[in-house]
């Protein structure tokens, strides 16, 4: 009889890479479906086209390199559903295809894939197209148009290498009331017009697909966490020195800075806090350490909404926050058992 | 007046809840048959072996000393049944190693009374008398550290014990037998705490049970002392609970400094088992021939907590509870410490707490996948001594074992496995962070 051998542990939990990268998918699909809703075609071509991109290039790369698959983890899956989140519903796919590609080439598989990569792929993907094509990546359209469901916005179906057409004149066609073409943000900050609280915790304003609905992101976490497959630390120090450093300047200047609610359901801060920031790979492994890089991104974030050329911070904030990760883990070591001050006799 | 609400049980810090599996807990300790021939290796505790004086074709009396203690940190060995030494040589140990061993023919007509017995006045006895009679007990830790009990009692004069806590947590997953022994030897057990008092001078005892255990903290409660110099305290359910450091802890708030042992806080801490076998063998005058084990798990038709003579070798134990032939990976002890051993020809020793027997893949897939540390964090939620596993595992993989132990406190590590059991990587963290000390300890002696 042959025995079986093995070092102890000998029980083991049941959480597994694809177990937690499978229920995050699971808790985006939520999120997709409302962006899908919203924008019809465009929307749902583009998160298919970004994820079909990246599990290609996972799977290329896999090749290239003779590693067994990793499609299986799941995790390939979540950077291309992220990505296409964060990306205009109505942009071009063929620039959606590079920037899947980026993303999974440059932002994962350069450092030695998953679990060694220092950015969340996602942002790379994002932060590249933001670079290579600032015209279509601020061109919005209008959300729940009537023909969202029986044809594409015209620039989702730009030919490849080719500049996405103009739309104006498309989006005036659509005869949606009041739309400016502009998020949110982009009011604030250019025309100094706020919107309601309303409108953006149900999502019915002008945004990246994705970033539209506060409450359903806000469940969706929500849910990842309570099934711990999520740290929630990382959101709520997100948002909470967002808001913190959001009050402080309203309190200084009241007439030019908006409210804390404004900074926090506006722009990709919600979906960046909740899906983004909270990356695994990409963010730090020590207790304290997920609180400073929370509280890191959250402050940036605002300064660059603030103080930068740019409407929206979030992307370069996260990123910056992944920089720091290996730094800040370094330094917020925890203090071994039997080491601490002792406490009080019982 | 304790408010239910704001009332917990007493506990530390991270840890893991795994599923318990304490099935037998509600079975009451039944005796074993005697096997045919019994194994009985000259160590069976942490120290130096015993030694041998009976010779080979010597007709021996269950309860009878076979070998001596040779010196203080050691124990003499009491044969487990009548029979007649057939050979005394190295035979297989559950370590995998040759150990020196008496093999004994156990004689199936005779009844098995324990033979020989000296009964002691132990109210009379001053501490180094019965630090003597311990001694003669044979009796070790038998939680699994088998770390002499007389050498643990021994109190150094310069320290002053404040605390006994009786470890009574049995937080692995599967083992009831010291939650049984809670339930129906508690007499003896409230006897062996009050030596155990005496010897070391400790004027207070705190027994500590996790409260998945109810009617053994009923039953203790009801049999205490009216002095209250004994309490017992619920623990919350959770391993590793009843390791030294998370026991003391808990109970005390208080934290052993970094390498040192409990004596340094004014603390000590015995087994349940332990104690309840030295309470009830001392003022008998008996040696330890047999303790209580807990045989678990899907590969066994009877489970449950059964008195087993030492020496009994593993095949002749699952054959008699009704081991499956599926049954393939054995593990002495809890799944969560305990080992896997390669033979069923290795006998039981007054360290082993249980015997646990699976199918192929009935307690983990037979491989899992192993993926690089998505750096989730779960490790270092968990790691009871707040170790960083994550980064241990990532310089394990580099070998930089120097490293670990000079910046990230590699020794401090007691190998409870709670990282292993979290990481969804599968990467076995444990096994790395044994390695690795191996590897400086081998350095070290270089």
């Amino acid at each position: 009889m042959s025995m079986e051998l093995r070092t102890s542990p000998h029980q083991i939990s049941d959480r597994s890479v694809e177990r937690i990268m499978k229920h995050v998918v699971l808790s985006l699909l939520p999120v997709c479906g409302f962006s899908i809703w919203q924008y019809g075609l465009s929307a749902l071509a583009l998160l298919l086209t970004v994820t079909a991109t990246c599990l290609a290039t996972e799977r290329l790369l896999n090749r290239a390199a003779s590693q067994p698959s990793t499609l299986n983890d799941w995790s390939a899956t979540i950077t291309g559903v992220l990505l296409a989140l964060t990306l205009p519903p109505a942009f071009p796919l063929w620039m959606a295809v590079v920037a899947g590609f980026v993303a999974i080439a440059i932002g994962k598989a350069l450092f030695g894939g998953l679990g060694f990569n220092v950015f969340n792929p996602a942002l790379i993907g994002r932060a590249f197209v933001q670079a290579a094509f600032p015209v279509a990546i601020t061109t919005w359209v209008p959300a729940f148009s009537a023909q969202r469901f029986s044809e594409f916005v015209p620039t989702t179906l730009t030919a490849p290498l080719m500049m996405p057409p103009d739309i104006v004149e498309w989006i005036k066609l659509q005869a949606v009331d009041a739309f400016t073409g502009a998020t949110p943000l982009a009011r604030w900050k250019f025309e100094n017009v706020v919107a309601s609280s309303y409108d953006l915790l149900t999502g019915v304003v002008t945004a990246s697909a994705g970033e539209t609905s506060a409450i359903l992101i806000l469940l969706c976490g929500a849910y990842l966490a309570a099934r711990k497959f999520m740290d929630w630390r990382i959101p709520v120090a997100v948002l909470a020195s967002a808001a913190l450093t959001a009050w402080m300047f309203q309190l200084y200047d009241p007439t030019h800075y908006p409210a804390p609610s404004f900074v926090l359901l506006s722009g990709g801060l919600m979906l960046g806090a909740v899906y983004m920031a909270t990356d695994m790979a990409t963010s730090p492994v020590t207790p304290l350490g997920v609180w400073i890089y929370g509280a890191v991104i959250g402050v940036v974030t605002v300064m660059i909404r603030y103080f930068g050329g740019l409407t929206e911070g979030v992307m370069y904030a996260i990123l910056l926050g992944n920089a720091l990760t290996p730094f800040i883990d370094l330094y917020t070591q925890p203090r071994v058992f039997g080491t601490r001050q002792q406490g009080k006799k019982k | 007046m304790r408010l239910p609400f704001f009332h917990r049980a007493a506990t530390f810090e991270h840890g893991i809840h795994p599923d318990y599996h304490k099935e037998t807990g509600s079975l009451p300790i039944k005796r074993l048959a005697f096997a045919p021939r019994l194994i009985v290796p000259l160590s069976q505790h942490i120290g130096k072996p015993a030694v041998c004086c009976v010779s080979v074709g010597e007709e021996v009396l269950r309860g009878q000393v076979i070998a001596t203690a040779d010196g203080f940190v050691s124990l003499p060995v009491h044969a487990p049944a009548t029979g007649v030494v057939e050979a005394i040589g190295v035979m297989p140990a559950a370590n995998g190693k040759m150990v020196d061993s008496i093999t004994l023919r156990v004689y199936e007509a005779d009844s098995q009374q324990v033979q020989v017995s000296a009964p002691r006045d132990i109210e009379a006895m001053d501490k180094k008398e019965l630090l003597a009679a311990i001694q003669s007990t044979g009796i070790s830790g038998l939680g699994g550290a088998t770390f002499p009990a007389h050498v643990k009692l021994s109190v150094p004069p310069d320290v002053v014990i404040d605390t006994m806590v009786v470890n009574g947590a049995e937080c692995e997953p599967f083992l009831t037998c010291d939650h049984r022994i809670m339930v129906e030897r508690t007499k003896d057990l409230i006897r062996g705490i009050r030596i155990a008092m005496k010897v070391s001078g400790a004027p207070r005892t705190i027994i500590g049970v996790e409260d998945n255990k109810p009617d053994a903290i009923a039953a203790i409660r009801a049999a205490l002392p009216a002095d209250g110099t004994i309490t017992v305290q619920a623990l919350e359910t959770k391993y590793p609970q009843g390791a030294e450091d998370t026991i003391i802890y808990a109970l005390l708030g208080r934290e052993i400094p970094a390498g040192q042992r409990p004596a340094s806080i004014g603390v000590l801490v015995n087994n349940v088992m332990t104690l309840a076998y030295l309470g009830r063998l001392l003022p008998a005058g008996e040696g330890i021939v047999e303790r209580v084990l807990t045989v678990a798990g899907p590969g066994v038709e009877k489970p449950g907590n059964y008195i087993v003579p030492i020496g009994t070798p593993l095949r002749f134990l699952l054959e008699q509870v009704g081991a499956k032939s599926s049954a393939q990976e054995i593990i002495l002890g809890g799944p969560m410490m305990g080992m896997t051993i390669s033979s069923l020809d290795v006998p039981v020793t007054k360290g082993t707490s249980g015997v646990l027997a699976f199918g192929k893949g009935e307690l983990q897939e037979e491989t899992p996948r192993v993926y690089a540390c998505i750096k989730c964090g779960e490790c270092l939620k968990v790691c009871p001594k707040f170790l960083n596993p994550s980064q241990l595992g990532l310089l394990a993989a580099k070998r930089e074992y120097a490293e670990m132990a000079e910046r990230y406190n590699l020794d401090r590590c007691f190998e409870c496995g709670c990282c292993s059991y979290v990481c969804p990587s599968h990467i076995p963290l444990v096994q790395q962070f044994r390695i690795a000390k191996a590897v400086n300890r081998e350095k070290a002696s270089a």
